[in-house]
């Protein structure tokens, strides 16, 4: 019982489940599925598909994070990888069909290919700090963005594209079949592989790993351009929810949530040691934390106070020095009492 | 050493001759306009746009763009706020050190404009509002508002559903962005308009006139409610939104869940054509015209109208039909 207790995941856990509890009080049927045209739908249903672009990015933050680094310009991608799918499918002769449709996924996914590609060789190859390097595409990219939209918000009529977002495979939807299973793929390949023992060690110490023998600058680069290959993901799947390339709002703030995510999942900012499981979760949290304002009607006026009080709750929650010393607390009573 | 620090010094030349290049095609910029402001006729205006958020704002710049034209007598300097005050206000303040003729912008949100309006009124610069009012006690701070009644708009949608739809209504709310302008009154006006009738506002939410905001609140809505008859969406795109929403809820958006919005862009009447949303009031966007008329007449010194309402229109389902190929946003 203590070792469950003492489990790094249970705080976080036990705080997705009560915010679904409290939820479930509000609306008793909220956590129900049924079955509808063919698809499952219901709010566990929306959890996942909404969670599916955070996810992604999560992803490839951890990662990024393990080896000590950090990525800011994953919002900025989001929106990129966006503006271009959409502007391709919109200037294409035929925007309906499949082929643009893939096409464009190709344009959009390479580009933010290149993207991480640079990240990657300013941290790796020249040695700039990580928050510095991100930054600036974190600032400039929502200027290509809107540079590439034309400062329009881009609206196109492609169902294939959209079918990214709000299709159904075998009554799930796509955007979380992609994304939990990239979600798989990576976690099978770090942990099955010595990949994640090594991110680990390039975090821990870089200088050391690379005397020992590590490609700590190919491991460095490469963390990179995965982070931005996945946010570029992400941007198709936020695009094609809505069909509308928001150059301004496509993905903002989600490089803070990503890493809000990755901390609440146990996974230190100091790099070394992560825990993809731990990322989901925070995912998770993060995604039924917007569902949870919806349905127990927070004022909009306050919701972002509603959504800070639970992180942080959360993370004190995690916190093993603050359960130290209520430990230490509760001893020094219980001696006080004996004492008396 | 020494190929590192010539590595440097060649970078640092670079960057240098980067920033001169910028900054001379600022100058040239700004040259131009100070010519147009002490001599000719030319208006030189600086204006800060909200954002890029909807497609009515979209239809609103482009307006204000192919209006304010050096044919017509005027030299725009625009920017985009991006949504945020603080740029705004950065945008406002360095007008004023240009010292442009006319400052005109839509404030993002309601409250905390006085000290850079403060700040144009010594530099003598006129300050004419467009689409979205300022909160302030002192209203010497700016010239003229032009926008649309807002409250009206919301008034019109709340009539036509109290006087069109049954009388037993469960309506959820999109709200517009907290705090701004369009949300507060559209709001106010709706729920002056079904007041007294068994039509309940049964959940409100901030969408943020985003499609994406519109979606996701109301997905919530859905699983949080089982018995929705109407959204009232403060503006098209939380509606289309919602649209994507009820669809995959198995829903018919239009029939099932009916559909009330403000503002009649493209998409919007698009679907309100294609039977998905029941009902717009118009929040007309092409203010250029009235900008540039007011513009014009502020910096000859004639008095100005203090409020310029826009006029707006609306459109059933039928009558957007007959329009939709006319319109030019």
């Amino acid at each position: 019982m203590t070792r469950i207790y003492k489990h790094r995941l249970f705080w976080p856990a036990i705080a997705l489940l009560a915010l679904l509890l409290a939820c479930t009080i509000k609306r008793p049927d909220i956590l129900g599925i049924s079955v509808l045209d063919g698809h499952l739908f219901g709010a566990p249903i929306d959890i996942l598909r909404n969670s599916s672009p955070l996810l992604l990015v999560a992803v490839g933050m951890t990662l990024v994070i393990a080896t000590r680094g950090i990525d800011l310009s994953v919002g900025a991608t989001v929106a990129i990888s966006g503006a271009v799918a959409l502007t391709f499918i919109a200037s294409s002769a035929n925007p309906g069909s499949a082929g643009t449709a893939v096409g464009a996924v190709i344009v959009a996914l390479g580009l933010c290919l290149i993207l991480g590609a640079f990240n990657g060789v300013l941290v790796a190859n020249f040695g700039i700090q990580p928050i510095v390097a991100t930054l600036i595409l974190m600032t400039a990219g929502r200027g290509v963005a809107m540079l590439i939209t034309n400062g329009q918000i881009t609206t196109v009529n492609s169902a294939p594209f959209s079918k990214l977002a709000s299709g159904y495979v075998l009554g799930l939807p796509v955007a979380a079949i992609i994304a939990y299973g990239v979600f798989a793929v990576v976690a099978l390949v770090v942990r099955r592989t010595a990949l994640g023992m090594l991110l680990e060690a390039v975090g821990i110490n870089p200088e050391a790993s690379r005397l020992s023998g590590v490609k700590s600058r190919t491991l460095v680069f490469t963390v990179y351009v995965l982070c931005g290959l996945l946010s570029g993901l992400a941007g198709l799947i936020f695009a094609g929810n809505t069909m509308a390339a928001d150059a301004n709002n496509a993905g903002l703030f989600i490089e803070l949530d990503a890493i809000l995510a990755v901390v609440i999942g146990g996974t230190s900012l100091a790099g070394g040691k992560f825990n993809l499981a731990g990322t989901m979760i925070g995912v998770l949290i993060i995604t039924t934390l917007s569902l949870a304002v919806t349905v127990l009607g927070v004022s909009p006026l306050v919701t972002s106070l509603f959504k800070a009080i639970v992180v942080i709750a959360v993370t004190l929650m995690m916190s093993t020095r603050l359960r130290a010393m209520l430990g230490s607390l509760r001893e020094r009573r219980r001696y006080q009492e004996v004492g008396a | 050493m020494k190929r590192q620090t010539f590595l440097r010094t060649g970078l640092a030349t670079l960057s240098i001759a980067a920033m001169a290049a910028m900054s001379a095609c600022a100058g040239s910029d700004s040259s131009g306009s100070e010519g147009g402001g002490s001599g000719s006729e030319t208006i030189t205006i600086g204006f800060s746009q909200v954002g890029a958020e909807s497609g009515w704002r979209a239809a609103n710049t482009k307006d204000i763009q192919d209006t304010l034209t050096e044919e017509n007598g005027f030299k725009l300097s625009f920017s985009d706020a991006q949504q945020k005050q603080e740029n705004q206000i950065q945008a406002l303040r360095s007008y004023i050190a240009q010292g442009v003729d006319v400052l005109a912008f839509s404030p993002v949100v309601e409250t905390g404009w006085d000290a850079v309006l403060q700040e144009a009124k010594s530099a003598n610069i006129p300050v004419i509002l467009t689409d979205r009012a300022v909160d302030t006690t002192d209203d010497t701070l700016f010239a003229s508002f032009i926008g649309s009644d807002f409250i009206e708009e919301g008034q019109r949608a709340g009539d036509w559903v109290v006087e069109n739809l049954d009388k037993d209504l469960k309506v959820v709310e999109l709200q517009g962005t907290t705090g701004s302008a369009p949300a507060i009154d559209r709001k106010e006006g709706f729920g002056k308009a079904i007041e007294g009738t068994d039509i309940e506002i049964i959940d409100s939410q901030t969408g943020d006139f985003t499609r994406a905001g519109g979606k996701q609140v109301m997905e919530g809505f859905l699983n949080s409610h089982d018995d929705i008859d109407l959204v009232f969406a403060h503006n098209d795109d939380m509606g289309l939104g919602a649209i994507e929403a009820i669809e995959a809820a198995g829903k018919k958006p239009g029939e099932d869940i009916k559909i009330v919005t403000i503002d009649a862009v493209k998409d919007g009447m698009q679907a309100l054509v294609d039977g998905k949303i029941n009902y717009i009031v118009e929040c007309n966007p092409l203010l250029g015209e009235d900008l540039a008329e007011i513009a014009k007449k502020v910096v000859a010194g004639e008095s100005v109208e203090k409020r310029i309402v826009v006029e707006d229109a609306a459109f059933t389902q039928d009558e957007a039909a007959e329009v939709l190929a006319d319109r030019t946003y």
